[in-house]
């Protein structure tokens, strides 16, 4: 028994030795930049990704184009961003943990993630109750900033990507027939779902099936054989691109050779990387396109190319104008005050990033163009 | 497209029931659900993938680097998981189970790193070969699949019954004490029992890599808990139960999705466990426990 006492004593000892080092160090942290000439703006932001277990793809983009960011921020001298990343598994419970660590022990002046919209809605209300910013950057569900004044977007949500590419489509080939394939169990893809049925209806298509599947699946052919059997125009797949790229080699090997109408998290270049020459006669509608005949894309594509030895996809793309839009409000705010940051945030209008002109509407959600690809000739092109 | 559907259910069935086999086979003799099953498989496919699809080799070579590597890891499973623990004084009978449970989470964060996340492509020189017969399309990987699966259910069995070392691992897995007092080498057996049983892991990863073209570091968990749900299905330890509860499973997950709704995939071929334990607690082929064994 005394020396269960004397362990936890011990460790309570050597804890607080650790805490009041760490603060001291802080300190130290804090005083130096002071003494500088520019009174730089000091930032904490606190990053939550999935960095293991399932969708570690979208975390590794995200925190690659923080990281590219935060460097050329921070060579720039005006703002000073230290990063301050989390995992979150892309699991609820452990998003939510990581979230409270950030508030609470970390003190971070606002939050960029987490990745995917279901955790979003846990710990964007966590964020909101406590008054830190708190900026998605790849959750694109329905009423996402209207969780509270306090949470923000820059993904464009499937509601305004979806309806652009389904009737450019639907346009183009004369589609009378769809088949519907959607992942059920990410709120992400199944609102993707209910976007696409709705549109579908709306344009009076004919919906001949309404198939499912789950995250990580890999079998996916009992599905596509009773699509192939009803011989639809097109298939519209919300889907998020690990699964959308495979859904799309089993069926064109499978023979179903019709247009495939995807959401937004099927536009990555994973998926002609994946799929192959399957990929082809995807449309998709989507903020980030990398050919883009703009400077500023083209230098931040090879600087990322550069870094990490691939091509940026729309995750990365989005996290790295996410952290130049904090940096921009960090600036007007004049200091890294969470109050203060979150009012600058709001009012960010006609921000020029790598996705294209940028602003807030007054619920802090997305406003701007989607651009409609097609993959064609092994590349997306814009899809006329 | 019953047919089509009928082919693509024997498929999956024959798949899940190579990956049963491996549970099955570890259970029979040690009594232990080896968690770690899942994760030697997805490994198997890995290093099928890197020598059909990197190196541009033939498939048999696939097959047999999978057997190396999956053999290996089954070897040093045992070795250093599960063999420090044996007939420890004191030791939790759960003590194997949770180490298998610790290997599987190793396995799968060195899949992650040495593979990376997300879905790699896995191509075979003849993917896209298929013949019609009448309105059906067949594809040769299919054919070959459940020609692999079959040739290995029957090759395992024979040995099971046929051969000497088949005779000590099945006295084995009736009473380990007893078949050690009559002569046999329990230790060479076990380790046997679990280099075969990974290895057949590491086939059935190779053949997953075939028929979907796709494989992923996370793949173990989902497989696994498939094998696992046909063993306790099938019957624990019994191998006729494995076959048969992964070509039951296989076919009516095909079946649920493409005559009723791809939403109850999974629910239905799982009520359908339900039932057939509520009707059969010791499974399909499992045999009540006697009264003296435990």
């Amino acid at each position: 028994m005394s020396r269960t006492v004397r362990l936890i004593g011990l460790i309570s000892v050597l804890a607080f030795a650790l805490i009041f080092m760490g603060a001291a160090k802080d300190a130290r942290k804090a005083a130096a930049p002071a003494r500088a000439k520019a009174p730089a703006i000091d930032a904490r932001i606190g990053v939550i990704s999935i960095l293991t277990g399932q969708g570690s793809g979208y975390g590794e983009a995200i925190t690659n184009g923080l990281k590219l960011a935060v460097n050329e921020i921070n060579a720039k001298g005006e703002v000073k961003i230290e990063l301050v990343i989390e995992d979150s598994s892309g699991k609820q419970e452990q998003a939510l943990a990581a979230g409270q660590k950030l508030i609470n022990s970390s003190r971070v002046a606002a939050i960029i993630g987490p990745t995917l919209s279901t955790e979003m809605k846990v710990v964007g209300p966590e964020a909101n109750a406590s008054g830190v910013p708190i900026m998605g950057t790849s959750t694109t569900a329905a009423g996402i900033t209207k969780i509270g004044k306090y949470v923000f977007r820059n993904s464009l949500p499937e509601s305004q990507a979806i309806p652009a590419s389904v009737s450019k489509a639907v346009n183009k080939y004369k589609i009378r027939k769809v088949a519907i394939l959607y992942g059920n169990d990410d709120v992400f893809t199944k609102s993707g779902f209910d976007t696409m049925k709705k549109v579908a209806e709306d344009l009076k298509l004919h919906i001949v099936a309404i198939e499912t599947f789950q995250k990580g699946q890999s079998d996916y052919k009992a599905q596509l054989t009773k699509i192939k059997g009803l011989s639809p125009d097109a298939v519209f797949c919300s889907a998020l691109y690990e699964e959308g790229a495979v859904i799309l080699s089993q069926a064109r090997k499978m023979g179903i050779k019709v247009p495939f109408v995807g959401g937004n998290g099927f536009n990555s270049p994973k998926v002609i990387e994946i799929a192959k020459g399957a990929a082809e006669g995807l449309v998709v509608a989507t903020p980030w396109f990398a050919d883009r005949n703009d400077p500023k894309v083209k230098a931040f594509v090879s600087r990322y190319d550069k870094a990490y030895g691939k091509k940026p996809d729309q995750f990365a793309a989005q996290a790295y104008d996410a952290l130049y839009i904090m940096a921009e409000a960090l600036k007007n705010a004049g200091a890294a005050d969470r109050d203060r940051l979150r009012n600058a945030l709001a009012g960010i209008r006609n921000f020029d990033g790598v996705l294209g002109r940028f602003s807030f509407d007054a619920d802090r959600d997305v406003v701007m163009e989607p651009n409609v690809l097609i993959i064609k000739g092994g590349k997306f092109q814009v899809f006329r | 497209m019953f047919a089509e559907q009928l082919i693509n259910g024997i498929t999956l069935g024959s798949i899940y029931a190579v990956v049963a086999l491996g549970y099955t086979l570890v259970f029979g003799v040690l009594d232990i659900i080896n968690m770690a099953h899942g994760e030697i498989f997805m490994f198997g496919a890995f290093v099928g993938m890197l020598i059909a699809t990197k190196a541009h080799a033939p498939l048999w070579a696939a097959f047999l680097g999978a057997i190396a590597v999956t053999g290996l890891m089954g070897y040093m499973l045992e070795r250093f998981a599960l063999r420090p623990l044996r007939g420890r004084q004191g030791g939790s009978a759960l003590a194997p189970l949770i180490s298998t449970i610790g290997v599987s989470i190793l396995l799968e964060n060195s899949a992650h790193k040495l593979f990376g996340a997300g879905n790699q492509l896995f191509e075979t020189p003849f993917a896209e070969i298929r013949f019609e017969v009448g309105p059906v399309t067949v594809y040769l990987v299919q054919a070959v699949i459940l020609a692999i699966a079959v040739i290995l259910m029957a090759g395992l069995s024979l040995w099971l019954y046929k051969s000497k070392a088949g005779k000590g691992l099945r006295a084995t897995a009736e009473n380990l004490d007893t078949a050690g007092l009559l002569g046999v080498d329990t230790t060479k057996i076990i380790t046997a029992t679990v280099v075969i049983a990974s290895s057949m892991g590491g086939v059935a990863g190779v053949l997953v890599g075939m028929a979907f073209n796709y494989i992923n570091n996370q793949m173990g968990l989902s497989m696994g808990l498939k094998g696992l749900a046909i063993i306790i299905f099938g019957g624990m330890g019994s191998v006729a139960g494995a076959v048969a509860g992964g070509a039951i499973l296989g076919l009516s997950e095909t079946f649920v999705v493409a005559y009723g709704s791809s939403g109850y995939r999974d629910a239905i071929a799982f009520i359908a466990i339900i039932v057939v334990l509520l009707v059969r607690p010791q499974g399909l082929f499992g045999q009540a426990h006697p009264e003296t064994q435990r």
